[in-house]
């Protein structure tokens, strides 16, 4: 199949590991892997904070672009940007053919996770690495795309680590883009939550599908010295030890 | 006492955050309701359905509401009810204070209402003269402490039972204890006596069926059953989005309210009040009026994404599942509804310009919209409300001055909407930023910065405070993927 790669600004720009490792996945379960640089953001931080304007310019720009490609799908190493294509609708109230090209990039667009678990119906990717590890549901992935047995699924036929489920796995870490900044006390309280009950698992690493909570939670774990790590999905799914 | 106000709820929340008591309280309403809940909802058979249902029963109500407001109305009419229309708090209060004057009482006993909440109904009758007595056990411990609900199920949520017992110690003169049974105890002995002396009670209204004219109150402490019953006058304040059209409709709400609030299966009471008492022999009021309180209803009636604000059952459920309110209760948003249903009505009903800080006080995390009984979606609204902030269009029912946009945000966001647009100037922010970053990273991560970077850039000097910042890698994806990852098989 053949897939178009949306790898999001912060996966290429401050973890792009994660996107080699969706590439890697991708290619090892027999997908064509296409990327298009002229892809930059999806506009979330706009839309979420209040910017429609600027939010619809994203969309356009997003849409252009990815109706270029032939591919039969369009896929993300992360759930809150794939939410964010499947959101593009809600901004052209008054304007249905802008719509319906939305809601068509949108129909094809899918979270990693998700995409392999419920388009290529693979459970057993072939990975294989060591140790406890457990997951974090990021909020967009679990209650906007509806992907809560997927993830694990996927971890679960890991070769070699043992998974484990860890208290409150579903509760927010705090990250909430802009809220993070605008209530950093707030989200400080929340993330500490979400490290009080990692600890608790006595795990070597807390995996999740989102790079931004990852960037919460291990920005959360590095100031407070934990020995934790974080890991996306793609990366553990990467993984040939 | 002073009360906390929406527009500093900032600096609410850190004060909150700051206090230890609070949190252990509200650790404990987090993880008990959240458990109760649970299995009381696996005891119906289809959950799912029944929200569905739900939704659908307001929805037709809220698109018809002139129909079935008036068939409420004449249908109540009929058993002997007179009806108020007010078009604010403040109308709803003269029309309450009134009735009250009007029949010569210095005192009313009072059931928990939030629409008494909403218009302050207290404070004004006690500017008037007038004692309002509170009866439910809750809300008579936040009477008598001075303090406002932090919670709409559950008003003194945020006092511990140590506080409590020496609450009734400061203000009762008992003797400390901090036996629960004691407790409830004085104040029932206290509260009985009020029942009797009262010539009104005063109480709000769960649902309202059209097609027969019958309020239903649920409650568990028996306080309401007095308050409607015992004196001769019973004032019910009802915002006017409270009707269903049909009794069988009852079936679908009893399941869901009492199990998304407290996590029972039904409560301790649910009274079924229809009109005035017909035989002198008969229990119940001489006379019932009904105070139906649009204040700013209307307006959220009138756009399709505001609508379902008004399907709300008050139950509470949002609050509890919400992890900003499990950080920093219910005080902080300085408004009587709180919690993300709070952010969400508080701000339509007394204009964003006072309240603009609430929609921006959650992570959209869409915890409150998966409890929700009857599926609002509270994220959507949010958005929405942002959308109305950074336009500087007002929401809300009162006319007001459009909300003062936040220049700094709005250039940023202006800028990365231009810079991000094409594929060479995000190149050059990566570039640029890989080069300032430099002078604050060290071992591959931006510890707290502080001083004149944090003042140049307030968002990493918030981010820095708390954790570390990650730097922008050496080679980002793009450039590894035309080094030879395109056709790396």
């Amino acid at each position: 199949m053949k897939v178009a790669l949306f790898v999001t600004c912060l996966v290429d720009q401050i973890c792009p590991n994660v996107g080699v490792s969706t590439v890697k996945v991708l290619r090892r379960l027999g997908c064509e892997v296409v990327f298009d640089d002229r892809q930059t953001c999806c506009g979330q931080p706009a839309f979420n904070t209040g910017y429609r304007k600027e939010a619809r310019k994203f969309a356009e720009r997003f849409i252009e672009i990815f109706e270029d490609t032939d591919a039969e799908a369009i896929v993300s190493p992360s759930g809150s940007c794939t939410a964010m294509v499947k959101h593009f609708h809600e901004l052209f109230p008054d304007d249905i053919a802008w719509r319906e090209r939305a809601e068509k990039i949108a129909a094809k667009t899918y979270e990693f996770g998700g995409f392999i678990v419920n388009v290529l119906n693979v459970e057993d990717v072939g990975a294989s690495s060591s140790g406890r590890i457990t997951w974090h549901d990021a909020c967009h992935g679990l209650r906007d795309l509806g992907l809560r047995d997927e993830p694990r699924k996927l971890l679960k036929n890991v070769k070699g680590i043992e998974f484990v489920e860890m208290q409150n796995a579903d509760v927010c870490c705090g990250f909430g883009g802009t809220f993070s900044v605008k209530y950093p006390e707030i989200s400080a309280g929340m993330v500490d939550n979400k490290i009080e009950a990692i600890e608790r698992a006595d795990v070597r690493a807390v995996a999740s599908g989102d790079a931004s909570c990852l960037m919460q939670i291990g920005g959360r774990l590095s100031r407070t010295e934990s020995d934790v790590t974080t890991m996306h999905l793609a990366e553990i799914l990467a993984s040939q030890e | 006492m002073d009360h906390l106000t929406a527009e500093t709820f900032d600096q609410n929340a850190r004060d909150a955050l700051r206090d230890p008591i609070l949190h252990g309280a509200l650790r404990n309403l987090a993880d008990n309701f959240a458990e109760r809940r649970r299995s009381a909802m696996a005891s119906v058979d289809d959950w799912e359905g029944l929200r569905g249902k739900a939704r659908c029963i307001k929805e037709e109500t809220l698109l018809h509401l002139d129909k079935y407001l008036l068939e409420f109305v004449k249908n109540a009419e009929e058993a002997g009810v007179k009806f108020h229309w007010a078009r604010d708090g403040k109308e709803a209060c003269e029309v309450v204070l009134d009735l009250i004057m009007e029949r010569g009482a210095e005192m009313v006993v009072k059931a928990k209402s939030m629409a008494g909440e909403e218009i302050h109904l207290n404070e004004v009758l006690e500017s008037a003269g007038i004692e309002p007595v509170e009866t439910d056990l809750g809300e008579w411990i936040i009477q008598l402490a001075g303090e406002t609900p932090s919670h709409i199920v559950v008003p003194a949520i945020h006092k511990t039972k140590a506080q409590i017992a020496q609450l009734f110690v400061d203000k009762i003169g008992i003797e400390k204890s901090d036996d629960v049974d004691v407790l409830t105890k004085t104040a029932r002995n206290i509260l009985r006596k009020r029942f009797a002396e009262a010539k009104i009670g005063i109480s709000g209204v769960n649902f309202a069926v059209a097609e027969t004219g019958t309020m239903l109150i649920l409650e568990n402490e028996g306080n309401i059953r007095l308050t409607t019953g015992v004196p001769k006058t019973h004032i019910a304040i009802m915002g006017i989005e409270k009707i269903i059209p049909r009794f069988a409709d009852l079936d679908v709400f009893l399941k869901l309210l009492p199990r998304s609030g407290t996590g029972q299966r039904l409560t301790a009471y649910q009274s079924l009040l229809t009109g005035v008492k017909k035989k002198a022999a008969d229990e119940g009021p001489n006379e019932v009026h009904v105070v139906l309180l649009d204040n700013g209803r209307s307006r959220m009636l009138s756009h399709p994404v505001t609508r379902q604000s008004l399907a709300c059952i008050r139950c509470g459920a949002c609050l509890n599942a919400c992890p900003v309110y499990q950080q920093v209760g219910g005080h902080a948003y300085g408004s009587v509804y709180p919690g993300p249903i709070g952010a969400v009505i508080t701000p339509q009903l007394i204009g964003l310009s006072r309240t603009k800080q609430l929609p921006y006080a959650s992570s959209l995390c869409g915890a409150c919209r998966e409890v929700c009984p009857v599926k609002i979606d509270i994220p959507e609204l949010l958005l929405h409300l942002r959308a109305e902030i950074t336009d500087g269009t007002a929401a809300g029912a009162v006319a007001e001055t459009p909300v003062k946009r936040k220049f700094f945000e709005s250039l940023a966001f202006r800028a990365y909407s231009q810079a991000w647009a094409s594929p060479k100037s995000y190149k050059f922010g990566l570039r640029t930023a890989r080069l300032m970053q430099k002078f604050v990273a060290r071992k591959g991560k931006i510890g707290e910065v502080s001083g004149f970077v944090a003042r140049l850039l307030p968002p990493l000097g918030a981010w820095t405070a708390w954790r570390d910042a990650p730097v922008v890698a050496s080679r980002s994806f793009r450039e590894q993927w035309k080094a030879g990852l395109d056709s790396d098989m």
